[in-house]
């Protein structure tokens, strides 16, 4: 069952990703996508514009990379090596969906494949590329089946392959399921697993746009990144910028949406600049009896956030202020019931977890505080815990460790830290011991 | 060139580096892991961090780590900063957050580059207090230990094991700080640079095995600057000794041939020197009741008995040997004469070595160092399993494919120390390696083409490509379809490439073989192309044998009749030739004379024994293939621990022999004598002089110290035999001492390095201390002297005899000798870790004959091979031409058998 899409009104004029997704929740087939103007934004774009033209139209657009990183993905395609004597690249989808919190590509493939389908195809035309990849979350087993079904269904209308849609462009997409590790989302570790290698990130540069998969040009970009190119193409750079009006410098609309302590957790479409406020009452606000404690904006590698920042708009650049970043833009609730020490044990846990072991910082540090924040979470902490959390997360930030894992990861604890210290203080009921003061047990892991 | 300033201070660096690379380079100390100076850059360990400013105004700076930070004119670093000193104290504790500290009971322990930079970081409290992860250990086979628990997680392992020696069987397992190297499963590691893993391990997970068994901390142990005697590479190496026993063997850094790596033979194949069979004292062998009886002389005995039995004889033959030194070699000629002087090599083997030397001197392409070889963009073998017979040449070969990666990043600006970008982007593209071989080989994966055949058909193929590239150059007649294609291929290859290199050699025993390649070479030249030429020529001091000159082992055998004596020097006859027929030249010899330093069927044999000096008790000089002049010291006095032991270099006893037989005083009474006297009167090994300093070179007025300052027990480790303390044995040979008195240093140009120690440096890594920049050239230049000119006379011409076709035979098989890294080495055969890794005695056959024959992996087959016959059961090879047997050279087949057509016993065909 597909995430709750919250009942508005959408029409392609204001929802140009959601506006197709059926009442009944079926996937949007071939047929009534084409009765949508589906695929005609390709047509057009195959019939009229230059690979060129099609990036400033995306540049102008002012597409910031949705998948967390928030990098023009115009800009990006510009960058990708192209011309004389350059191999066809690829375009790679990121669909390895798997912050915390994070369910706003699943709801886009499994109702809308057609959407992505025609989103990589305008991608693969912009950059040259000869192939596209989907990498998907191995557990969307559903929206593996209907992406399957889709790509098919795009081959046999001439859509897909030699020529596309009659023109003389050829491109094709194949499906790849991961193997479920979170640094997949970071696009080079992601590149070298599709690759077949070890899902470590490579150093930058060469960036995937001049060496990629199998060393030749590569785009990597997230799910609902690629969905806003046919509206784009149909509609124009200002149309789309237009949809955010006033509220944010950022163009376009975002698949928000929200889990946690709220009464019916779930998605919707708004302009870029939406409130958080706006974003919890669509779901209907805080469950009865429960008061809004924090809130994390866009998944589990970004900061926590209080009541009093409900009101900023929902961009990029205003959640980074604010000390946190907005990262794929779908909230989870913390109630006044929940333990933030626990909600960030959680967390660490699970970054420790998947960190790639590459590089020192993240493989040993981030162990080392989830272990600090059970000893916490348990009332068994130390004298100097609290310092050592602090310092760890100093030495886990930006520019320190290999890839943006291990800062992803420091940003809740470091602002857990910072809103509830109080919390944490709780935690401690030992001086400070000498280390190993007690024997380990033997074998233990 | 570059400017940059480090901590306040302006220093002109290379521009085409790290700021890592760089500030070692000025002597400034920076932690690091991950880095290293063959492999590169890959941003893992965070250790090296340190402080960039935009410019001389900012204050604050931003972190970077110095690996990943390329040189920039003008930059403004600091490596004192105290957010980076912190950090990098950080780095530190995690790492160490999970290791086992178990330093005392770690075999690392002392040379340890863990410990090292713990130190240097200053992190001396432990604040983690949780359980600290625990991995199970394998068995890696009889050269590597494992420990995986004081894994710090580098991954220098498997980018030397895989990107660099292109192993396959190691791997990073696992993730997050549950990171597992190993294989997967228990079992040997096949890569045959395995070794260089206990190197390249910043910390104890993987140990020299050989050296466990006999276990010395790196400061108790004697070492001396040597040279390996596995091959004729010529790598140089640091063997360690205590006791009178050499513990283990480490590389020595030459910044011209083997620099940072050694192959497992030479690493591991030591083992001789310390075997209990090996004869100590001088022995007679004296006739009664018929019995033979051993009879044990001291020196003076040994001397006198001698030189009356070789008075007595008309005539005395010296068959000396490619694994002695130039000078035991010398000593023996002037002993018997120059006309009565064998190299103790075989006549076609010997034949082909002077063809070698002739091509190398007076052909048209410049012979490479080893260090030289990485840097060609094309390479062509004609017949030589370089993994089996000169295994390092082989790496350096892997390492010239692998150099298009550097030079497509370059294309993009991505600077070739950047290894995992620079792999990214080349993705596994090589630069061509062809490979004409018998069979299947351990660089096949290299190859972009490979070509399997007899030695005719190896040396048709050269010949065709000569011919392709110059027309001038003889044609070959009657090639197939598919082999003048790949002739085409092979010719397109090296004429597009701008530095080809031609690799032959004399393991074939083919003399069209390397005369195939001579003319590639001419024929590149005419072409105008710059390239080279490498020609194996198998054993430690061939090269120097066949330009000292002689006659041939076989002249010797024939030669040796009633009335003749004989002296063999290191060289044990049956190990050349056939048993019967050594049978027969020693027995027809009034007296047979060896000095060796093991218990070989010659000196079995021999009527008086004279027990002489491996390579870690004596000094002398090699000539390696590559034609480089080096000097191997002595690293310790095995009287000094055993007063029985009289165990003299070759040169001394036959040098007294010499004088005994004529009464008179000796001339030379130490090496560098005998050196002169050699150079003199081989005006072709003039350049021997200054293969090392002498023994009169002092730094700051002192000898160099063979031990290390913290050398403990000295005064205790005789006891045994007497409580007072002897004075160390005094060396006249070299600029050494035995003791740790004298230089040890790095402040001072050193080119001649007993081992690698500096201050806060006592792991291998101490090696950047003795560069003139890390990973280029020792401070006092590399080791050894070439003799042969940078540029050959050109003035051989083409090469005319080609090869007719292989003709297959029905009833017969050519006999091919296939050479093994493990097993072909007399030497290292006789060590116990290397036996374990030789293959058990089979012969090869193609799979279409054993298809013909019916049978199957395993049979047992008999074939007769001139007076051998032979039963052992068969190998198949995918990769074996039809009509050929391959037959191994392993210590327990017979000698010498080479070319002969071999029949099928009639029990097998039956």
């Amino acid at each position: 069952m597909s995430s709750r899409l919250f009942h508005t009104s959408r029409n392609p004029e204001t929802h140009p990703l959601t506006f197709r997704v059926r009442d009944d929740r079926a996937p949007v087939g071939l047929e009534e996508y084409q009765d949508t103007r589906g695929y005609e934004a390709v047509r057009n774009m195959l019939r009229d514009l230059s690979p060129d033209e099609l990036i400033e139209r995306m540049k102008a657009a002012n597409v910031r990379g949705r998948g967390g990183g928030g990098f023009s993905a115009g800009m990006k395609w510009s960058l990708t090596m192209k011309g004389e004597g350059v191999p066809r690249g690829y375009i790679v989808c990121n669909a390895d969906e798997m912050e915390p919190g994070t369910f706003k590509d699943r709801l886009l493939m499994e109702e809308l494949p057609h959407l992505l389908i025609e989103g990589m195809i305008i991608a693969g035309y912009a950059n040259n590329a000869r192939l596209g990849y989907i990498f998907l979350r191995g557990e969307y087993v559903e929206a593996a089946h209907r992406i399957e079904q889709a790509l098919q269904e795009a081959r046999a209308a001439g859509i897909l392959g030699p020529k596309v849609c009659g023109y003389d462009f050829d491109f094709d997409i194949y499906l790849h399921t991961g193997a479920g590790r979170y640094i997949c989302g970071e696009e080079t570790a992601l590149i070298n697993s599709l690759e077949g290698r070890r899902a470590n990130p490579r150093s930058k540069p060469p960036f995937p746009g001049q060496s990629g998969a199998w060393g030749k040009p590569t785009v990597v970009n997230n799910v609902e990144t690629l969905c806003n190119g046919p509206a784009i193409v149909l509609r124009g750079a200002d149309w789309y910028q237009s949809l955010s009006g006033e509220r944010s410098n950022d163009g376009g609309t975002k698949l928000y949406g929200v889990s946690g302590k709220v009464k019916e957790p779930g998605l919707v479409e708004l302009p870029m600049g939406a409130s958080a406020r706006e974003i919890i009452d669509m779901a209907g606000g805080m469950r009865d009896g429960l008061e809004l404690k924090a809130w994390l904006p866009g998944g589990g590698s970004t900061g926590f956030l209080l009541p009093e920042h409900l009101d900023l708009t929902m961009d990029f650049d205003t959640i980074g202020k604010a000390g946190s970043r907005l990262g794929t833009g779908l909230l989870a609730v913390i109630a006044d019931n929940q333990s933030i020490v626990s909600l960030t044990r959680n967390l660490e846990d699970f970054f420790a977890r998947e960190s790639c072991g590459w590089c020192t910082p993240c493989r040993d540090g981030l162990p080392w505080t989830a272990r600090i924040l059970h000893s916490l979470e348990k009332g068994e902490g130390e004298n100097g815990d609290i310092e050592m959390l602090e310092s760890l997360a100093s030495d886990l930030g930006p520019g320190k460790t290999f890839c943006a894992h291990a800062p992803g990861a420091a940003m809740p604890l470091q602002t857990a830290l910072k809103h509830f210290r109080a919390e944490f203080e709780a935690g401690i009921s030992h001086p400070q011991r000498e280390a190993h003061a007690e024997p380990i047990p033997v074998g233990s892991v | 060139m570059a400017t940059i300033h480090v901590d306040g201070k302006d220093y002109e660096v290379d521009g085409s580096d790290n700021l890592l690379h760089a500030c070692l380079s000025l002597g400034l100390d920076i932690p690091y892991f991950c880095w290293h100076p063959a492999m590169g850059s890959v941003g893992a360990c965070r250790q090296c961090a340190v402080k960039q400013y935009k410019d001389a105004d900012d204050t604050r700076g931003t972190l970077v780590m110095s690996c990943m930070a390329p040189v920039k004119d003008d930059a403004y670093i600091s490596i004192e900063d105290d957010e980076a000193k912190d950090f990098r104290a950080s780095v530190i504790e995690w790492l160490m957050t999970n290791h086992p500290h178990d330093c005392p009971v770690c075999e690392e322990g002392g040379h340890c580059h863990l410990q090292d930079m713990t130190v240097m970081t200053g992190h001396d409290r432990r604040r983690y207090r949780f359980a600290k992860r625990t991995h199970r250990n394998q068995n890696l086979g009889p050269f590597i230990g494992h420990e995986m628990n004081r894994c710090i997680t580098c991954y220098r392992c498997v980018r030397f094991y895989k990107d660099y020696a292109g192993g396959e069987d190691l791997g990073a397992f696992g993730a997050h700080e549950n990171i597992y190297f190993g294989r997967t499963t228990d079992g040997t590691l096949e890569n045959e640079f395995s070794g260089n893993l206990t190197e390249v391990c910043p910390t104890g997970v993987f140990t020299d095995q050989t050296h466990s068994e006999h276990y010395t901390r790196k400061w108790d142990m004697q070492f001396a600057p040597s040279i390996c005697h596995g091959c004729s590479s010529g790598c140089n190496i640091s063997p360690g000794e205590r006791y009178g026993d050499v513990r283990r063997i480490e590389n020595r850094y030459n910044g011209e041939v083997n620099h940072y790596f050694l192959c497992d033979r030479g690493r591991f194949g030591y083992g001789y020197v310390n075997r209990a069979d090996r004869p100590r004292q001088p022995v007679m062998r004296v006739d009664s009741d018929d019995e033979r009886r051993d009879e044990l002389l001291d020196v003076g005995g040994a001397l006198d008995h001698s030189a009356e039995r070789l008075k007595k004889a008309q005539r005395v033959i010296g068959i000396g040997s490619p694994r002695a030194s130039l000078e035991s070699n010398h000593v023996l000629r002037e002993l018997v004469g120059a006309e009565h002087f064998s190299t103790g090599i075989a006549q076609q083997e010997y034949e082909n070595l002077q063809l070698m030397l002739e091509i190398q001197r007076e052909g048209a392409l410049p012979t490479p160092s080893m260090r030289e070889i990485e840097d060609h963009d094309a390479v062509i073998v004609l017949g030589e399993d370089l993994m089996q017979t000169a295994a390092r040449v082989a790496l350096a070969v892997r390492q010239a494919a692998n150099g298009r990666a550097q030079d497509l990043a370059a294309e993009i600006g991505i600077p070739a120390w950047n290894a995992n970008a620079v792999n990214t982007l080349a993705q596994g593209r090589q630069y061509p390696v062809f490979l004409a071989t018998l069979t299947e080989t351990r660089m096949d994966d290299l190859a972009r083409e490979r070509f399997h055949g007899s030695a005719e058909e190896i040396a048709r193929l050269g010949f065709a490509v000569a011919h392709a590239l110059d027309d001038s150059a003889p044609a070959v007649e009657g090639l197939d379809e598919a082999t003048q294609t790949l002739v085409s291929t092979i010719a397109e290859a090296l004429m597009t490439a701008e530095r080809p290199l031609i690799i032959s050699g004399g393991s074939m025993g083919s003399r069209e073989v390397i005369q195939a390649a001579a003319n590639l070479a001419r024929a590149l030249r005419q072409r105008d192309r710059r390239g080279s030429l490498t020609l194996v020529s198998g054993e430690a001091n061939s090269t120097g044998l066949a330009m000292l000159g002689g006659h041939s082992l076989d002249w010797a055998l024939d030669s040796l009749g009633e009335g003749d004596a004989v002296v063999v020097l290191e060289n044990d006859l049956y190990a050349r030739a056939d048993a019967e027929r050594v049978d027969r030249a020693l027995g027809a010899a009034e007296c047979v004379v060896c000095a060796d330093h093991q218990s070989t069927p010659t000196w079995l044999r021999a009527d008086i024994g004279l027990p002489v000096a491996t390579f870690a008790e004596g000094d002398g000089t090699l000539v390696s293939h590559e034609g480089r002049a080096q000097r191997f010291f002595q690293v310790y006095d095995p009287s000094y621990y055993r007063p029985n032991d009289l165990t003299h270099e070759s040169w001394r006893w036959l040098h007294a022999l010499h004088t005994t037989m004529e009464a008179r005083r000796v001339d030379w009474t130490q090496l560098d004598e005998v050196t002169e006297d050699c150079a003199e009167h081989h005006p072709q090994l003039a350049g021997i002089r200054d293969a090392a300093p002498s023994a009169s070179f002092r730094i700051k007025g002192q000898k160099l110290a063979r031990e290390p300052h913290r050398y403990s027990g000295r005064t205790a480790m005789r006891a045994n035999i007497s409580v007072s303390e002897p004075r160390a044995p005094q060396d006249a040979d070299s600029a050494f001492t035995f003791s740790m008195e004298g230089y040890n240093g790095y402040a001072e140009p050193r080119s001649q390095v007993a081992f690698a120690w500096a201050p806060g440096w006592n792991s291998p890594q101490a090696w950047n201390k003795f560069q003139d920049e890390v990973g280029g050239h020792l401070t006092g230049s590399d080791p050894g002297n070439r003799l042969f000119e940078p540029e050959p006379d050109n003035r051989l011409e083409y090469f005319t005899a080609v090869p007719g076709r292989f003709e297959q035979r029905d009833d017969a098989w050519r006999v091919a000798r296939l050479p093994h890294l493990f097993g072909s080495d007399e030497m290292s055969a006789r060590a116990e870790p290397i036996q374990q890794r030789m293959s058990a005695p089979y012969v090869a056959l193609s799979e279409g004959d054993a298809r013909r024959l019916g049978v199957d992996v395993g049979t047992e087959l008999t074939f007769t091979i001139g007076s051998h016959r032979l039963t052992l059961p068969l190998r198949i090879s995918s990769e074996l031409r039809d009509g050929v047997l391959g037959v191994p050279a392993l210590p327990t087949m017979p000698a010498a058998v080479n070319h002969e057509w071999a029949h099928l016993g009639e029990e097998t065909k039956a």
